[in-house]
């Protein structure tokens, strides 16, 4: 276990747990007794989790933990699958995301979701990013919709690759291109809030290396959920850690506490590769 | 005869299969065991009985070219130099006379031809003989061949796969054989009919009176082949039903792979998919006896001039028709689009409707596009529900209230009822089949290629 990767994320923004684990003040989610069914099948067991503001906050554990289903419960994308069911309580900025009233198509433009699998459009790569800000309505020009387009594949450092090449289609680039590029397309609509369904499990070490390298420079400016697969990642990206095991949330706290001090026995064998 | 031959065939095979079977089992029990043999004893025996079948099988099909043409021959060599046909025609005329005279009713026949029955059914005999004792023979020398083979060692498993091979390739071959057969039976008669009315003035002539003069002094039938009409009314109604049958079935199909609940979806397809079932004949009724009366009335409500047998009801019809065919292949397509698209966009914010007008119809737009080509070429080639509703006459118009041909009314018209069959007019029905062929095989071709591409694209 790589843990010495983790003290880079000394940065991160110190906040007291209080009382109850996953609880911290001043949080941007808060998630109270959250329990999902799929079917019959209890998926996710009362998890209750603060996510703090402008900052990386990583879900780790074993396969079928239940984190990704908790991260599609954050912009409600559990909406489309036919079978599940969520209760309990979510709120961004203290507001209710499951509440009826609220309209689920701009809940999804302020958190946007970046894919296990680079999932860009058969489109052109313009037509890829342009595709929030069109949709939303954020351009009222052009020349505004060019500006958009470029910044986001700025800052999702894909522009220089592909600067030359944006009517080419975006299917055609590599792996890793590809899901920068999925990352700016989530950027272009200045969403909040980004989650990371393990977004470099179908990559290569290095185009990994590159993405990771691109969430440390755009954590300053968004609030970004990541679940991996990966510890080192979880380590290496993240300022927070919430350690799920069987549909339960085990443990939360800062990354480095996790990787060096964890409360929870499940936690250190996970982490000490004793299982998962 | 041949029922005996065939019985036969199939007791040689039993019993070939079994000594087969018996002599591998034999080897297992001195050899010690059925893993010291190459093959199972099954295979040895099917391996035996095919090498006594399959002979006997060749044997048939010779025998079944050949015999009578033999038999014919002998009792046209035995009939008296006077009565020896000359032409084609007398050929004709004597053979049917050979055969009732073989069938033994003799009256009124010359003694010749009698004679020459006698001789066809001596020959007859002679060849239902040959039929059974060289094809037992064959059997017989077949099994000999397959069953000196056998060994511990002999790979019958490998021989049987050979044959299984030859038998499916036979199979393919009467498929493909069958098509090119036609197209080239087609093409030959049209080019008979362009030797008659030059194919320029086919194409593009504009009308269309198809009624050519049985006698040398009949009036008024000279005959008039621009098949324009044909053509015009064809895609007009073609037309209509693609208006249809398009939005329609692309629309049922968004609905059924993105909207329906699966419960909805379970119900929904299969009663959809029963409407491709309905045989074209109740629809053709359909079309003349209900909708093309109330076109007619409505229209006259309206104060416009609506012929009884209109194209816009034929097409609409049609367009009905067609839908499952839209619906079906277009919700395949859509569903082949893969899940991760859906998320990602609806992962944008983006409503269901803007997904599917913006993601999802894009790129199953290839396979829409396909199956919209096969929805027309299906309609082009209809037949049933056009000679119900769409009438004869063929008027050049593009107006969907007047009565307008088609190509395959036409066919059907001209080729029903006692025919000339090397007049202009009844060819004339192998050249229309032959561009009406050549139309669908061109949006098939066009369409699979699209498919082909589209695949790609995914896997």
């Amino acid at each position: 276990m790589d843990v010495s990767a983790a003290s880079v994320a000394k940065s991160a923004p110190g906040r007291a747990v209080a009382g109850q684990p996953g609880v911290s003040p001043d949080p941007k989610i808060i998630a109270r007794d959250v329990n999902v069914y799929y079917g019959e099948k209890h998926a996710l067991k009362n998890v209750t989790v603060d996510v703090p503001e402008k900052a990386v906050m990583a879900f780790i554990g074993p396969s079928g933990c239940g984190k990704s289903t908790f991260l599609r419960c954050i912009n409600r994308m559990n909406d489309t699958v036919a079978s599940a069911r969520v209760t309990g309580l979510i709120q961004i900025d203290d507001q209710d995301i499951y509440d009826p009233s609220l309209d689920v198509v701009q809940l999804r433009a302020r958190v946007g979701m970046v894919f296990q699998k680079p999932n860009p459009f058969p489109k052109s790569i313009y037509e890829n990013v342009a595709y929030g800000p069109r949709i939303h309505g954020l351009a009222r020009s052009k020349a505004e919709l060019d500006e958009i387009v470029e910044s986001s594949l700025k800052k999702a450092s894909l522009w220089n690759e592909v600067k030359d090449r944006l009517g080419d289609t975006g299917t055609g680039l590599s792996g890793g291109q590809q899901q920068r590029l999925c990352i700016a397309r989530a950027i272009a609509v200045s969403p909040e809030i980004i989650l990371m369904d393990e977004p470099c499990s179908a990559l290569d070490p290095i185009a990994t290396a590159r993405v990771e390298e691109l969430i440390e420079e755009i954590r300053r400016n968004y609030t970004i959920v990541i679940v991996t697969h990966s510890m080192q990642q979880a380590a290496r990206v993240s300022q927070r850690v919430a350690f799920f095991h069987l549909g339960v949330l085990v443990e939360t706290g800062q990354t480095e506490k996790i990787f060096t001090s964890p409360e929870d026995k499940r936690t250190q064998d996970y982490i000490t590769g004793r299982f998962g | 005869m041949m029922l005996i031959y065939v019985i036969g065939m199939l007791l040689v095979a039993a019993g070939a299969y079994m000594a087969g079977r018996q002599r591998s089992a034999s080897f297992a029990v001195a050899g010690g065991g059925l893993a010291r043999l190459h093959s199972l004893p099954s295979y040895h025996g099917f391996y035996v009985a095919l090498a006594a079948v399959a002979p006997m099988l060749v044997w048939l099909i010779v025998w079944l070219f050949a015999a009578h043409r033999i038999v014919d021959a002998q009792a046209i060599a035995a009939l008296p130099d006077n009565l020896t046909p000359v032409d084609p025609l007398t050929y004709g005329a004597r053979m049917r006379e050979i055969y009732q005279a073989a069938s033994g009713s003799t009256q009124g026949l010359e003694p010749g031809v009698v004679a020459a029955g006698e001789t066809l059914d001596l020959w007859r005999t002679v060849a239902d003989w040959a039929l059974l004792i060289v094809g037992f023979a064959l059997a017989v020398l077949g099994f000999f061949w397959g069953a000196r083979q056998l060994s511990p060692e002999f790979r019958a498993r490998n021989g049987v796969e050979r044959w299984v091979k030859v038998m499916l390739i036979a199979c393919a071959s009467v498929a493909v054989l069958t098509t090119v057969g036609i197209v080239f039976s087609v093409l030959f008669e049209t080019l008979r009919f362009f030797s008659k009315v030059p194919w320029y003035e086919f194409l593009f002539g504009l009308q269309w009176s198809p009624q050519t003069a049985i006698r040398a002094d009949q009036i008024g039938s000279s005959g008039a082949f621009g098949a324009v009409p044909l053509f015009a009314g064809t895609t007009l109604i073609m037309l209509i039903a693609m208006l249809v049958a398009g939005p329609v079935g692309l629309f049922a199909a968004i609905y059924m792979a993105e909207y329906a609940s699966p419960k909805v979806r379970a119900v929904a397809k299969p009663v959809l998919e029963v409407l491709a079932g309905v045989p074209t004949v109740v629809f053709g009724f359909f079309a003349a006896l209900t909708v093309a009366p109330f076109i007619r009335s409505t229209g006259e409500s309206l104060g416009l001039n609506v012929a009884s047998e209109s194209a816009l009801a034929a097409g609409l019809v049609m367009g009905v028709m067609i839908i499952p065919f839209v619906s079906s292949l277009s919700d395949d397509v859509i569903n082949a689009v893969p899940q991760s698209l859906r998320d990602g966009s609806y992962g944008m914010g983006a409503t269901k409707s803007e997904t599917i007008k913006r993601v999802i119809l894009p790129a199953a737009l290839p396979g829409i596009v396909s199956a919209f080509m096969l929805a027309i070429s299906r309609a082009v080639g209809e037949t049933m529900i056009v000679v119900m509703a769409a009438g004869l006459a063929g008027n050049l118009t593009f107006n969907p209230l007047e009565a307008v041909t088609t190509v395959t009314v036409q066919i059907k018209t001209l080729l029903v009822g006692d025919q000339e069959f090397d007049s202009a007019k009844t060819l004339s029905a192998f050249a229309l089949g032959f561009v009406l062929f050549f139309f669908t095989l061109v949006l098939n071709f066009i369409a699979l290629r699209i498919v082909q591409r589209y695949r790609e694209q995914y896997d």
